[in-house]
């Protein structure tokens, strides 16, 4: 039963693997993958690291990861914290289902009713902010306010589908702590402080550990999208800095480097996060 | 036991909603706006007077995606690409989770086979090596080269292989008594049993292949073949580009080409590939909290 996958598994994403080596190659496509390429060992990694904006392309891809991560933990938990407040199940459901249609959809058609949106001239964003005296902001067109458009996008289609999670581990808690606390004189905010946040404190430490192994994933679909090379400086990430150099630029040997280097630090963050999930909520894959 | 109401408790409610409403609001108000300016016309567009309304109602964004546009063939390649891709990921994922979801003594390669599985989403080769293997292998500009990577969705099937496992054993060793095989088995008790989950993974399934772009653009050479993420990726990008291709390539788009828009045949082409997502994702939240919760974290 399990030749198929075996056999798919080991050429796509075994094959794939052992053509790291063009890493350490002066790679010529002509001469085909397992071709006899001449080796250079670490020449194109030093030559990586060497060129002058990748230090802008790390800090980047860090800064916009980890403000996702801690935007991403936040606002999930603090709706699901205010939905829950809502006794109606119906209305209930109908928010749920409102908020999280944004994540269904790509990152294609989110970006491009976006740009739309946010049009410094036309978009409707800009038009409601000129109407209340402010001055149109270029969200996808300014240095300084591309990270936070990134950041503010991302959370606007994830957050819903987020809180979901959430919304399940609070009706895990269970019922008589909210009737003790009551007797014992606490008002909802105190109930939400001792009982709520506690009740589901190892599923929010689940997700942010989780979350880890997503440090150097700036997101490549949104950003390559919406980017553009006035903002190149702020918004460049590792992902879409391989692909320019990769498939732009036809640099297959230093984009497999730039690549091996994310997937290497990756690997390393997926493996302490799996371990740190296991060691606090007790988490397995299997 | 009820919970006294007091003043304060009533005016945080009604903040909450209206906070609730208004974050509501603004998760579907571009979807909104979208529709209607799909509808509008091209002036009003142009000039910033479209809200949640058309303004001046046409559908001639639409005829002209009909009538003129790669739209429809690259429709078609989506659909081909998902009527190959959901059955062949399911087939793989209950292939697969079925035998691992056996304990270690009763299939001893277990946890060698789990690994060989698992390491492909520790380690990602990245672009360029899986960009050559395909090209290796002759898929280049086949639909194949859109469904065969992802052909084990690894994740998917470890939420699977989690259920299977939560199984009650005496199912399986009553079967067992009554003379089923391994197939038996699977195909009689394993899989109506896990039927939720499996739905769960399939609607995944659909989302992943419909949603899919980038594959399409790196793996396909010619514009024929784009998936239909893919193709509006090129139209989002480049809309003045795709004006101008589009003016090569037929003769009776003069009649449209002073009615309509980058933005609104845009609009109208992103809301129709929309449509498949807005068709199925209600099912998707009942789905969600029980499958996938239930079968990735282990009790």
């Amino acid at each position: 039963m399990l030749i198929p996958a075996v056999v798919l598994v080991t050429i796509f994403s075994y094959g794939s693997m052992a053509g790291v080596v063009i890493a350490f190659q002066k790679f010529v496509p002509a001469k085909g993958m397992f071709g006899h390429q001449q080796w250079v060992g670490f020449q194109n990694f030093h030559t990586l690291f060497s060129m002058p904006n990748i230090g802008a392309v790390i800090r980047n891809t860090v800064i916009i990861a980890v403000s996702k991560m801690i935007a991403g933990i936040i606002v999930p938990v603090a709706f699901a914290l205010l939905l829950n407040e809502v006794r109606n199940v119906f209305t209930k459901r109908f928010f749920q289902t409102l908020v999280y249609l944004p994540h269904f959809l790509s990152w294609v058609i989110l970006s491009g009713i976006l740009i739309n949106l946010l049009s410094p001239s036309a978009g409707f964003v800009n038009i409601l902010l000129t109407k209340l005296g402010i001055e149109p902001v270029y969200f996808l067109g300014d240095p300084d306010v591309f990270p936070v458009t990134m950041v503010i996008t991302d959370i606007w289609k994830a957050f819903g589908f987020g809180s979901v999670i959430y919304l399940a581990s609070l009706t895990g808690i269970n019922p008589a702590l909210y009737e003790a606390a009551v007797i014992d004189g606490a008002n909802r905010w105190k109930q939400t402080l001792h009982i709520t946040l506690p009740g589901i404190s190892s599923m929010i430490v689940l997700m942010t550990v989780l979350g880890l192994a997503n440090i150097l994933n700036g997101g490549f679909d949104q950003i390559y999208n919406m980017y553009s090379p006035v903002v190149y400086s702020t918004g460049d990430i590792l992902d879409t800095f391989v692909f320019r150099l990769g498939i732009e630029q036809a640099q297959y040997s230093l984009s497999t480097a730039a690549g091996l280097f994310k997937s290497g630090v990756s690997m390393i963050f997926i493996i302490i996060s799996y371990l740190l999930a296991d060691k606090f909520t007790g988490y397995r894959v299997f | 036991m009820t919970i006294r109401t007091s003043l304060s408790r009533k005016i945080f409610l009604v903040c909450n909603t209206v906070f609730l409403l208004v974050v509501a609001f603004a998760c579907i108000a571009p979807f909104i706006n979208l529709l209607a300016v799909s509808f509008s016309d091209k002036v009003a567009v142009e000039a910033g007077e479209v809200t949640f309304f058309p303004v001046g109602f046409t559908t001639v964004s639409y005829e002209f995606i009909m009538n003129t546009s790669k739209f429809v063939v690259s429709l078609l390649v989506s659909l081909q690409r998902a009527a190959i891709g959901v059955p062949l990921n399911l087939l793989l994922i209950i292939l697969t989770a079925y035998p691992l979801s056996k304990s270690t003594a009763d299939f001893r390669a277990r946890s060698i086979f789990s690994w060989f599985f698992v390491v492909t989403i520790l380690f990602n080769a990245g672009l360029i090596p899986t960009y050559m293997v395909v090209k290796t292998t002759g898929l280049i500009d086949s639909i194949w080269s859109l469904v065969l990577p992802g052909a084990l969705p690894v994740f998917s099937m470890l939420v699977v292989m989690n259920y299977m496992r939560s199984l009650p054993k005496e199912l399986l060793e009553a079967a067992y008594v009554d003379g089923a095989g391994h197939v038996q088995t699977l195909i009689r008790v394993v899989l109506p049993v896990s039927l939720p989950t499996i739905a769960t993974v399939a609607l995944f399934s659909v989302v992943e292949h419909w949603n899919s772009w980038f594959d399409g653009m790196i793996y396909m050479n010619r514009i024929e073949n784009y998936p239909l993420q893919t193709y509006l990726q090129t139209v989002v990008v480049n809309p003045q580009e795709f004006m101008r291709n589009n003016t090569d390539l037929s003769g009776n788009l003069s009649k449209y080409l002073s009615m309509v828009s980058a933005r609104t045949t845009g609009a109208a082409q992103m809301f129709l590939a929309m449509i498949p997502i807005l068709c199925i994702y209600p099912y998707l939240q009942k789905y969600f909290t029980t499958g996938l919760v239930m079968g990735s974290v282990k009790e």
